[in-house]
C-alpha cells in the first residue's frame, strides 16, 4: 500500500499497467484456460475421503435378501400399470399398506407454460403415492427419502419393485432412527415438485397440488432410483441438480465406498475411472468426466428426480442402473445391499450432512476439485475485465494530450451526459425484458398468424426478439445529446466492463460452470471492443461470441463429450429444444438459467454491441 | 395398625391385607390390542396414604409411599406433580387415543401451594432435585423453556386455587429415554421389580417397541367420599408399544412372555388389589384375535367416551395361575391389519418453507365428528430464537377465518423466556382447522449453539387440550337392545371427555456458522479488515499534494513584514 500512497511511484505502477495492458490480458487468459485444463489432471486434484465421522467410523452390514422377490413385485407393477395407463395408485397403497407403511396419496395438476415436445406433455395430472415407515421411539422430526419416478412405458419397473422390497425388508429391522418414505413419483420432475412443494407447504411455481396428510419431519437426505433392467453393469450416479446446486461432497463419497465395499461397478457422467492418469488417453478421459458436469451444471436444470431436493437444503443424488459394460454383472439383491447400506448410515447420521464440501467438481468418482482449486481459474479471467476496467478509467481520467497549438480539443473535455450512457443501458435492459416475456406472451398469436406448433413458436420468438436486439437503434442517444463522443463510448465501456464483472462474479459464486463458460466467451469480447476496430470482423466475431452462439456450441460439444456426434441439422433441432427446455425449467422449477441470460447477460453484451457501432 | 416389626410375617400370613396404616397400593396392566395388529401395555401403579404434608407438616414415617418423593413434596411446597419420559410419538391415526397422553420427550409441570413466595426459584430446585432422581437432564428446563399456561394445564387433584401463577410447565422435547431412567422409575414402587405386575418391567423388552413413556403423577385426592380430609395419591404409569412387525417375527401372536420375556407368577404381595384386563371390546365373538386362558370375569367401564368391555385376570386368585403356577396370557391374531383410524380429535404439526431466514409453523388441528363442532385449547410454546410475527397469526377452518374465543400469548425476551400462545378455537364438525404463524430465525451468539448445531433446534409439542364428545353419545341408532327408558334423551352424563393431544415436536434449523475454524476465521478476518480496507480507506480519502521545500528563515521572515503591511507574500 506504500507503493499506492507514493504518487511518484504509483504513476509508473499505472502506466506499466496501462502500457501492458494488453499482453496482460492475454497472459491472464491462457493461465486462467490452462488452470482450468490442469484442474481434471489427476496429481493436481485430492483423493475424495469422508469428512463425516458419524458416516465414516461406523460399520454396518448389509444382509437385504430379496431381490429376487423385488424383481416380481416391480414386474407385477409394471402390469398393473399397464393395465390402470399409468400410475398404479390403488394397487401401490395397498402393497405399501400391506409392508406395514403409512400410505398417503397427493393429487396434483400443471398446465404448462406451452406443450413439452420432448416428453409430449401438457395438461399434466398425476397422483404420488408415498409411504412412512415410521421409525420405533422416534418423534417423528427426521426423515430420509427414498424415491423412484413411475414412467411411461416399460422403464424403471425394476426401481419401484426395489423400493417396495427395501420398504419391506427395512420395516422389519428395528435400527431406525429416522423415518424413511418410500415416495413413488408420477411424471418424473413435476411430480417430484409437487410432492417436494406440498411437504414443505410452498407454491413458487403455481402448481396445484393436494396437501399432504402424513410427514416425517425434516428431511435429512434422499436418493432416487432409476433401475430398467433386472441385471445391471454399472452404477451410475447423478449429482447435479437445480441452478447447479450439488449436494454434499459426502453423499458421493457414500456412493463410491459402498460401490467398492460391496463390489459394484460405478460411475459418474457415466464414465468408467481409469488409472492411467498420466497417459494422454487417461487425460482426456477424466478432462471429459470433468467437462460433462461442468457441462450439466451450466444448463442449471435438474438431471434427475433428485435434483428439486437441493433447494430446501436436503442432500440428494440419484442412482442410475446402466446396462451397457457387457462382461461386468450386478443383480438386483446387490444393488438392494447397496441402498440398504447406504440408508443405514445416513440414519446414523447426528447432523445434517455438511462435514464435506458443497462446491466441487469431479474428474472421476475418487477425486475431486474443491472451490478452492478451481476458482482462480476463474478469478484469471475476472481480472482481465478489472484491468480493462482500470485502463479505461485511467484515460478517462488523464487530461487529453495538449494538441501542438496549444488549444485543447474542446469536445473532449467536454464529459459525455449521463444520458449518453444511461439510454443504451435501457434500451439493452428494455431488449432483455422482451426476450424474457414476448415468447411465452405471443405464442397464440403466433401459433395463429404461422404454421408452427406452440413450443417452435416459443422458440422462434425468442431466436427473434433476440436477433431484433441486434438490429435496434443503439445510437438513440445521439438524438438526446448530439453527437458520439470519444470519452462516451469509453465511460459506456467502462459501466459495461465493470457490470460484466460483477455479473460473472456473482454468477460463478453460485453456479462456477455457467460463470466460467459465460467468461470464455464474454471476457474476449469486452476486452478487445472499440468503434475504431474493423467493423465488419468484429461483428463476426462478436456474434460468435454472443450468449445464444455460445449455447449453440455448447450443444454440439456436449453431444461431442457424450461420444454422440450430431449433425448440423440434428445439432439445430437440439439447439431448439435446448432453448424450449430451458424456458420449461424455469417456469416449472424455477431454474434461474433463463431469466439471468435473457435479463442480465444478453443486455450486458448488448452493450459491447453498441459500443462496436459507436458513431 | 401393624407395625414394621410383623410386617414382614404378615406378607407370609395375611397376603392380602388392605390399607396398612393408611397405605395403598393397587396395581393393573390394560392389555389393549390395537387395531393396527400391534399391541399396547399400559401399567399402573398406585399407592395411596392418608397423610398431610401441606402446611409445613413433618412426616418421617414412610412405607409403601417412596421416601424420596415425600421429601420433595413436603421441602418444596408441591400440590400437584406430573412428570412423563417418552420416547417416541403416539400414532392416533393407527393406535387410538392412549390412556395417558405425553409428548416425546420429558414434560413437568407443577402446581405448587399458594404458600410459597418465590416460585422460580422453588421450581429452579425442584427441577434439579427430580434431575437427580430420574437420572434425567430436567436441569436443563430454565426461564428460557417455563411457560405458566392461563388455561390448558389445570389441577387434577383436590383444591380450589387455580391461579397460574403457581403453575410451572416445561418440556424437553431432546431427552432421550433409556434405561437410566427405568431404573430409579421402578426403585419407586413399593415391590420393586420382584414381585407382582413390575417383574415385566425388563428394560432389555421394554426399549425393544414402538413407544415407550412413563411417568409419575402426584395429586391430592380425597380420603373418602366426605373428602373432609385429603389422602395422597402417586401414579406411576408405564405405556408401552410393540409392534407387530418388529417383535413378532411375522407370526400374529403375542404372549406375556414374548413381550415382556417374563411370565407372572405372584402379585405384589403389598398390594390391595392386582389385575390384568384385556380389552375385548373389537372382538366379541373371538373374531379378531384369541385369548387364552380364556377367564370368566368380565368387566365394563367408559373409557375414553367409549364403553370398552374388559376381560379380567385377578391375579390376587390363586386360581388365576392355574396349575403350572404361572400365568402368560396368549393373544392369536385371527384377522389381517385394518385401515388408518378415523379418531374424533388429532393433530399434526409442521415447519413450511425454505431457506434459513424464514419460516411458518402450521399446526392441523382435525375434527372428525360427523355433526358436533368442540372447542379445544390449542397451546404453544416455541423458543425465542424463533421469532414469531404474532400478526402473522391465522385460524382457517373450512377455507374460513376461524376467530379464536380467547387468546393469551406472552412475548419471548431474548434469552430469558419464550413465547407462549394459547388460544381457545371451535372446531367445526368434520373438518380441518389450520393455525398458521410465520417466525425469523435468530441468529445466536457463537457460544450459544449446541455441540450438534448442524441437527437443529427443537420446538416442543403443542398441546391440545380438549372436551371431546364421547361415542356413546354419538350413538344414535336405536337397533341396539337396551331398555326404551334409558335411550329417549340422546345426551349422557358421560356426554363428552377429556383428551389431551400432543403434536410432533419440531426440528427447525437455524443459520449455523462454519465451527470448524473459528480462529483461522478471526484472524484472516481481522487481517483482511486492518491492512486492507485501513490502507485503501487511506488511499481513498487522502489527498495527494507535491509537498514544496521549507522557505528559508530570512524568507519566512519576509513573509511576516510582507503579511504585516498586506502585502501578498513571496
Amino acid at each position: 500500500m506504500g507503493l499506492l500512497s507514493d504518487p511518484n511511484r504509483r504513476r509508473a505502477l499505472i502506466s506499466l499497467l496501462t502500457r501492458l495492458n494488453s499482453p496482460i490480458c492475454v497472459v491472464c487468459y491462457m493461465a486462467g484456460v490452462a488452470w482450468f485444463m490442469g484442474l481434471a489432471f489427476e496429481p493436481f486434484t485430492l483423493r475424495t475421503y469422508m469428512s463425516e465421522n458419524a458416516m465414516g467410523s461406523t460399520m454396518v452390514e448389509e444382509r437385504f435378501p430379496a431381490g429376487e422377490r423385488a424383481l416380481t413385485t416391480g414386474r407385477e407393477f409394471s402390469a398393473h400399470k399397464k393395465k390402470a395407463g399409468g400410475m398404479p395408485v390403488d394397487w401401490l397403497v395397498k402393497t405399501m399398506q400391506a409392508r406395514g407403511l403409512e400410505v398417503f396419496t397427493q393429487r396434483f395438476s400443471r398446465k404448462l407454460p406451452f406443450p413439452d415436445e420432448n416428453k409430449e406433455r401438457y395438461m399434466v395430472k398425476g397422483t404420488n403415492v408415498y409411504g412412512i415407515l415410521r421409525a420405533p421411539r422416534a418423534p417423528r422430526t427426521e426423515a430420509l427419502v427414498l424415491s423412484a419416478p413411475c414412467t411411461p412405458g416399460d422403464s424403471n419397473n425394476q426401481a419401484v419393485g426395489l423400493l417396495l422390497g427395501l420398504a419391506q425388508y427395512f420395516r422389519n429391522q428395528i435400527y431406525w432412527a429416522k423415518d424413511i418414505i418410500f415416495l413413488v413419483n408420477e411424471h418424473d420432475l413435476i411430480g417430484m415438485q409437487a410432492w417436494l412443494e406440498g411437504y414443505h407447504h410452498t407454491n413458487t411455481t403455481g402448481m396445484d397440488w393436494s396437501p399432504l396428510q402424513g410427514r416425517g419431519g425434516s428431511i435429512q437426505a434422499a436418493l432416487s432410483l432409476e433401475l430398467s433392467s433386472d441385471v445391471i453393469t454399472s452404477m451410475d450416479l447423478v449429482l447435479e441438480g437445480l441452478n447447479g446446486q450439488l449436494p454434499n461432497l459426502d453423499l458421493a463419497n457414500l456412493f463410491y465406498a459402498f460401490c467398492q465395499k460391496i463390489g459394484v461397478l460405478c460411475t459418474i457422467q457415466g464414465k468408467l475411472q481409469r488409472n492411467d492418469w498420466d497417459s494422454v488417453s487417461g487425460y482426456s478421459h477424466s478432462v471429459q468426466t470433468m467437462m460433462l458436469m461442468v457441462m450439466k451444471q451450466a444448463s442449471g436444470r435438474p438431471w434427475g428426480d433428485h435434483g428439486l431436493f437441493l433447494r430446501y437444503h436436503i442432500e440428494a443424488a440419484s442412482i442410475k442402473g446402466i446396462n451397457s459394460f457387457r462382461q461386468y454383472k450386478t443383480d438386483v439383491t446387490t444393488i438392494g445391499r447397496l441402498l440398504e447400506g447406504m440408508y443405514r448410515k445416513l440414519n446414523n447420521l447426528l447432523e445434517r450432512l455438511h462435514q464435506s464440501y458443497f462446491f466441487y467438481l469431479m474428474p472421476s468418482l475418487s477425486h475431486f476439485v474443491s472451490i478452492g482449486y478451481y476458482m482462480p481459474a476463474f478469478g484469471l479471467l475476472a481480472v482481465i475485465l478489472l484491468l480493462r476496467a482500470l485502463d479505461l478509467w485511467v484515460q478517462l481520467a488523464t487530461p487529453p494530450p495538449r494538441t501542438e497549438d496549444g488549444i485543447t480539443d474542446k469536445e473532449q473535455v467536454s464529459s459525455p451526459g449521463v444520458l449518453s450512457v444511461l439510454t443504451p443501458l435501457v434500451i439493452s435492459h428494455l431488449t432483455g425484458v422482451a426476450l424474457y416475456t414476448l415468447p411465452i406472451q405471443f405464442q397464440e398469436m403466433a401459433v395463429e398468424q404461422f404454421p408452427v406448433s406452440e413450443t417452435e413458436a416459443v422458440v422462434l420468438t425468442a431466436i427473434g426478439v433476440y436477433t431484433a436486439g441486434l438490429a435496434l437503434p443503439h445510437n438513440t442517444h445521439r438524438l438526446l445529446s448530439g453527437e458520439g463522443t470519444e470519452q462516451g463510448w469509453r465511460v459506456l465501456k467502462l459501466v459495461a466492463v465493470l457490470y460484466l464483472a460483477v455479473l460473472l462474479g456473482c454468477t460463478a459464486l453460485i453456479n462456477f460452470s455457467l460463470g466460467f463458460i459465460l467468461a470464455l466467451t464474454l471476457v474476449p469480447v469486452a476486452a478487445f471492443v472499440t468503434p475504431h476496430v474493423p467493423k465488419v470482423l468484429s461483428a463476426f466475431i462478436l456474434v460468435i461470441l454472443s450468449p445464444a452462439c455460445t449455447l449453440l456450441f455448447s450443444v454440439f460439444f456436449f453431444q461431442e463429450l457424450q461420444e454422440l456426434p450430431v449433425s448440423f441439422q440434428e445439432g439445430w433441432l437440439l439447439y431448439l429444444s435446448v432453448i424450449s427446455q430451458g424456458i420449461l425449467d424455469h417456469f416449472l422449477y424455477g431454474s434461474l438459467v433463463y431469466p439471468l441470460i435473457a435479463l442480465l447477460v444478453y443486455p450486458c453484451w448488448l452493450l459491447f454491441w453498441n459500443i462496436l457501432f459507436w458513431k | 395398625c401393624a407395625t414394621g416389626i410383623n410386617m414382614q410375617a404378615a406378607h407370609w400370613l395375611a397376603p392380602r391385607m388392605t390399607r396398612q396404616c393408611g397405605n395403598d397400593f393397587q396395581e393393573e396392566l390394560v392389555i389393549r390390542p390395537l387395531h393396527s395388529g400391534d399391541i399396547y401395555a399400559s401399567f399402573q401403579f398406585r399407592t395411596v396414604w392418608e397423610t398431610d404434608f401441606m402446611r409445613g407438616n413433618k412426616v418421617s414415617h414412610y412405607r409403601l409411599f417412596p421416601k424420596s418423593l415425600g421429601q420433595v413434596i413436603s421441602k418444596f411446597s408441591v400440590r400437584e406433580l406430573h412428570i412423563s419420559f417418552t420416547q417416541g410419538y403416539w400414532r392416533t391415526m393407527q393406535w387410538g387415543q392412549p390412556f395417558q397422553p405425553s409428548p416425546p420427550g420429558a414434560e413437568l409441570w407443577v402446581w405448587f401451594q399458594d404458600s410459597v413466595t418465590d416460585v422460580d426459584g422453588t421450581w429452579k430446585e425442584l427441577t434439579n432435585v427430580l434431575s437427580g432422581i430420574f437420572c434425567a437432564s430436567l436441569n436443563f428446563i430454565d426461564s428460557t423453556n417455563t411457560v405458566q399456561p392461563s388455561a390448558s394445564f389445570k389441577p387434577l387433584g383436590i383444591g380450589n386455587e387455580t391461579d397460574h401463577r403457581f403453575l410451572r410447565y416445561a418440556t424437553l422435547p431432546r431427552e432421550i429415554v433409556c434405561t437410566e431412567n427405568l431404573t430409579p422409575w421402578k426403585k419407586l414402587l413399593p415391590c420393586g421389580s420382584k414381585a407382582g405386575l413390575a417383574v415385566l418391567l425388563k428394560s432389555e423388552k421394554l426399549f425393544h417397541s414402538s413407544f415407550h413413556s412413563q411417568a409419575v403423577h402426584i395429586r391430592p385426592v380425597c380420603q373418602d367420599w366426605q373428602c373432609k380430609t385429603t389422602s395422597w395419591e402417586l401414579r406411576q404409569t408405564l405405556n408401552v408399544v410393540f409392534d407387530l412387525h418388529n417383535s413378532a417375527q411375522g407370526k400374529r401372536e403375542w404372549s406375556l412372555f414374548k413381550m415382556f420375556s417374563r411370565t407372572l407368577t405372584e402379585a405384589c404381595p403389598l398390594a390391595s388389589s392386582s389385575k390384568i384386563y384385556i380389552d375385548i371390546t373389537d372382538n366379541p365373538q373371538g373374531e379378531q384375535f384369541e385369548v387364552s386362558p380364556a377367564t370368566p370375569l368380565l368387566s365394563q367401564a367408559v373409557v375414553l367416551g367409549d364403553r370398552r368391555t374388559f376381560s379380567v385376570y385377578d391375579l390376587t386368585q390363586q386360581i388365576t395361575f392355574g396349575t403350572v403356577r404361572s400365568l402368560n396370557l396368549l393373544i392369536r391374531w385371527k384377522s389381517s391389519e385394518g385401515d388408518m383410524l378415523r379418531p374424533l380429535l388429532h393433530a399434526e404439526r409442521y415447519v413450511a418453507g425454505y431457506g434459513l431466514q424464514t419460516g411458518e409453523i402450521h399446526t392441523l388441528m382435525y375434527n372428525n365428528h360427523p355433526y358436533r363442532s368442540f372447542p379445544v385449547l390449542l397451546l404453544d410454546s416455541v423458543p425465542w430464537y424463533l421469532r414469531l410475527y404474532i400478526h402473522t397469526l391465522t385460524v382457517t377452518s373450512k377455507g374460513k377465518d376461524n376467530k379464536p374465543s380467547y387468546i393469551h400469548y406472552q412475548p419471548s425476551k431474548d434469552r430469558l423466556r419464550p413465547h407462549l400462545l394459547e388460544m381457545l378455537v371451535q372446531l367445526p364438525p368434520n373438518s380441518v382447522t389450520e393455525v398458521t404463524v410465520q417466525f425469523e430465525r435468530a441468529l445466536l451468539k457463537w457460544t450459544e449453539y449446541t455441540p450438534d448445531p448442524n441437527h437443529g433446534f427443537y420446538v416442543g409439542s403443542s398441546v391440545i387440550s380438549s372436551l371431546v364428545p364421547s361415542i356413546v353419545a354419538m350413538d344414535t341408532n336405536s337397533t341396539r337392545e337396551r331398555p326404551l327408558f334409558s335411550s329417549f334423551f340422546p345426551c349422557k352424563e358421560e356426554s363428552s371427555y377429556f383428551v389431551r393431544v400432543y403434536t410432533e415436536p419440531l426440528l427447525v434449523n437455524l443459520p449455523t456458522p462454519d465451527f470448524s475454524m473459528p480462529y483461522n476465521v478471526i484472524c484472516l478476518t481481522c487481517t483482511v479488515v486492518a491492512v486492507g480496507y485501513g490502507s485503501l480507506y487511506n488511499l481513498l480519502t487522502r489527498s495527494f499534494q507535491i509537498e514544496e521545500p521549507s522557505p528559508g528563515l530570512a524568507k519566512r521572515i519576509a513573509n511576516i513584514i510582507r503579511k504585516m503591511r498586506g502585502v501578498p507574500p513571496l
